[in-house]
């Protein structure tokens, strides 16, 4: 592991976050105090935080409906997630967006999308925006194994590569979309072959392995600031829960022990283990900083529930704006 | 009659695109076949030699990526102007269009800022079969965060798409191709046609015909015809479809007790059952007749030009609708 020992700390600290708001998340679910749908992103935290830590604040990603990780990982606030996730007023989208469309423009996050594989052209919209602008920034999209089967995913492929512009296409294997497992819908082991169909260089790393993705990201963006065009980066990770909810195990479409394999795996335990083996962190300092974030979460959670529901009249607000714009 | 300047309604376009790009380097155009070629109804032609290749983009066929492309751009401080041939090829896009764009600044809490316009070719009527040819601005006013715009005539034509450069909203222009070649006087400078503003192209005081795109120059041609007969027409092109100018509609309503309207696309469920239901509900008793409608027949746009002919309103159906509505009361 040859990164700085403060990259480390930010690859682990981004994991924690992550980890802690899904499973409050989570647990606020189970006692019904989220409305709607819940994809959580727990077991997939390394390729959020190691993609995320390769990017400056000014550079753009598109998300999915598994989306919370991404904007932890970018720097979200949790007040104002929690707040959303619960539909208040004070929400990161005014409690319109929910968990499904859950986006900071400041930070860069164009959103989590409810359609699979509707990010990717996003991105590439993002990308020629900063290559038009010159000013070095860099797209990358999110996705699933799943979403590079809708045509939306190859379109934005193959564009990205015509116009060769700097985006990164991050692809979260985690062997399932939805409930039908990855052997069942496609033909091809490993989504990375994909790649030389659109011209781009793509590699596999081990997506439970956040230096791995650190280290791959930070290759591609590279090469994307350096004009050198799109690049493909396939993790290889796992869901510990349900395509939505919170269960986890009993599930009709998954084995059990296939669950179990993969969580011997965990990517923010195997992390702190290798932390602590190297000298880089010790045992109770790691616990301090899950105590630390786990005592933000609690002040999130209490952020949300006294926050104030929006009013009916909200309802009509910002379907269109009347400000205008463009030189003249 | 020399010094008008006489532009048409395909160049009226093009001067719009290019007075906007010069005056605003965000701007840039993408689509396809727009750059050298420019445009397969030549909208676009000369851009890209003036603006370079890296502001008039020409994409692969892809209409969700190109859309996409316009979203993203928008979304992060561009203001792109995105083509897609024809109005048919929507359909393909449609997720981009209905799920991403109209939706975005909602979804975000209002922090989002959509200033993509959308431009395509509408209309039938070149014998382009059920592909081609098609009318769908009924599925485009039914949702929220569109806007959507459909001039009639040159001078509209470039007013209406500076006003579409300039939104902050995701625009869709159609432009008819039917009516690429119809030449009238635009003037140079630049200016710009409100969204959402009705156009009465012609007063009258027997009876409203609301009209937009190419019908409304078939229902001019019908009301001068009427005139003779000293049946006078109020003729109201909407201009913008989405929003709609409901106030002038119901104001011509109101005066002339009569309303029919017409378009080309199908007659169930489009834009002519959402302006006669609003007439209904705010001027009923003002009127002596119930709304009538003239419309395609619930079919595809036909090939053959023997079909297609009798499929499209035009003069003489309105001049006759309009003579049938006249005689209730």
């Amino acid at each position: 592991m040859d990164l700085s020992p403060p990259v480390q700390f930010d690859l682990h600290r981004r994991m924690v976050r992550i980890r802690v708001f899904e499973e409050a998340a989570g647990r606020l679910a189970e006692a019904n105090k989220l409305p709607g749908f819940l994809h959580l992103y727990v077991g997939e935290e390394a390729v959020a935080a190691g993609v995320c830590a390769a990017l400056n604040d000014d550079d753009h990603i598109t998300s999915t409906h598994r989306g919370h990780g991404h904007l932890v990982a970018k720097g979200g606030d949790f007040n104002r997630m929690m707040a959303e996730l619960m539909g208040k007023s004070t929400g990161m989208c005014k409690g319109k967006g929910g968990s499904m469309h859950i986006s900071d423009l400041s930070l860069g996050m164009l959103g989590a999308n409810g359609i699979v594989g509707a990010g990717s052209p996003i991105a590439v919209g993002a990308a020629f925006a900063n290559k038009y602008r010159g000013r070095g920034q860099v797209a990358v999209a999110f996705f699933g194994d799943g979403a590079t089967n809708i045509g939306a995913f190859h379109e934005a492929a193959n564009m990205a590569c015509a116009l060769h512009l700097p985006i990164v296409f991050a692809c979260e294997n985690n062997e399932y979309g939805e409930f039908t497992p990855r052997s069942a819908t496609m033909a091809i082991t490993d989504i990375v072959d994909r790649a030389a169909g659109y011209g781009m260089p793509g590699v596999i790393i081990d997506g439970m392995d956040v230096v791995a993705v650190h280290e791959a990201t930070l290759e591609a963006v590279a090469r994307a600031r350096a004009g050198g065009g799109p690049s493909l980066i396939e993790a290889k990770t796992y869901r510990f829960y349900n395509h939505h909810g919170i269960q986890n195990l009993g599930l009709k479409y998954r084995p059990d022990d296939e669950v179990a394999r993969w969580k011997e795996r965990d990517p923010i335990f195997t992390f702190e283990d290798r932390m602590i083996e190297n000298g880089t962190m010790t045992r109770d300092r790691v616990d301090e900083i899950w105590a630390g974030l786990r005592g933000e979460i609690d002040v999130a959670i209490k952020f949300a529930e006294d926050s104030p529901l929006p009013t009916p009249d909200q309802i009509l607000v910002d379907v269109y704006t009347s400000m205008t714009g463009a030189a003249q | 009659m020399s010094d008008v300047r006489k532009l048409t309604y395909g160049g009226a376009f093009n001067e719009a695109v290019r007075q906007a790009m010069e005056a605003d380097e965000n701007i840039f155009c993408a689509g396809e076949d727009i750059g050298a070629f420019g445009g397969v109804f030549g909208t676009y032609l000369g851009l890209q030699a003036k603006f370079g290749a890296h502001r008039v983009v020409d994409t692969p066929i892809s209409e969700q990526a190109i859309v996409g492309l316009g979203i993203g751009a928008a979304v992060t401080g561009l203001r792109p102007i995105v083509d897609l041939m024809f109005m048919d090829f929507i359909c393909v896009a449609f997720d981009q269009i209905v799920n991403q764009a109209a939706k975005l600044k909602y979804m975000f809490g209002g922090e989002a800022t959509m200033p993509l316009t959308i431009t395509t070719g509408g209309g039938a009527g070149l014998s382009a079969a059920a592909q081609h040819s098609q009318s769908l601005e009924a599925i485009l006013c039914h949702i929220p965060g569109l806007k959507v715009v459909y001039p009639s005539n040159p001078y509209d034509m470039k007013g209406l798409m500076t006003a579409c450069i300039r939104e902050n909203n995701p625009t869709i222009m159609v432009k008819h191709k039917r009516l690429l070649g119809m030449s009238a006087h635009v003037p140079e400078e630049n200016y710009e046609i409100p969204l959402g503003k009705a156009n009465i192209m012609r007063a009258g005081t027997d009876v409203t015909v609301i009209a937009y795109g190419r019908m409304a120059n078939e229902t001019l041609v019908a009301a001068e015809k009427l005139a003779a007969d000293g049946i006078e027409c109020e003729v109201i092109d909407p201009r913008t479809l989405q929003p709609l100018d409901t106030d002038s509609i119901v104001e011509s309503a109101r005066k002339t007790h009569k309303v029919l309207v017409v378009h080309e696309a199908v007659k169930f469920g489009g834009l002519g059952a959402e302006i006669a239901s609003q007439i209904h509900e705010l001027a009923f008793d003002y009127l002596d007749a119930p709304v009538a409608r003239i419309g395609a027949p619930f079919s595809p746009v036909p090939f053959s030009p023997a079909l297609e002919q009798h499929y499209l309103p035009d003069a003489a159906s309105i001049e006759a609708g309009i003579r049938n509505l006249v005689q209730r009361s």
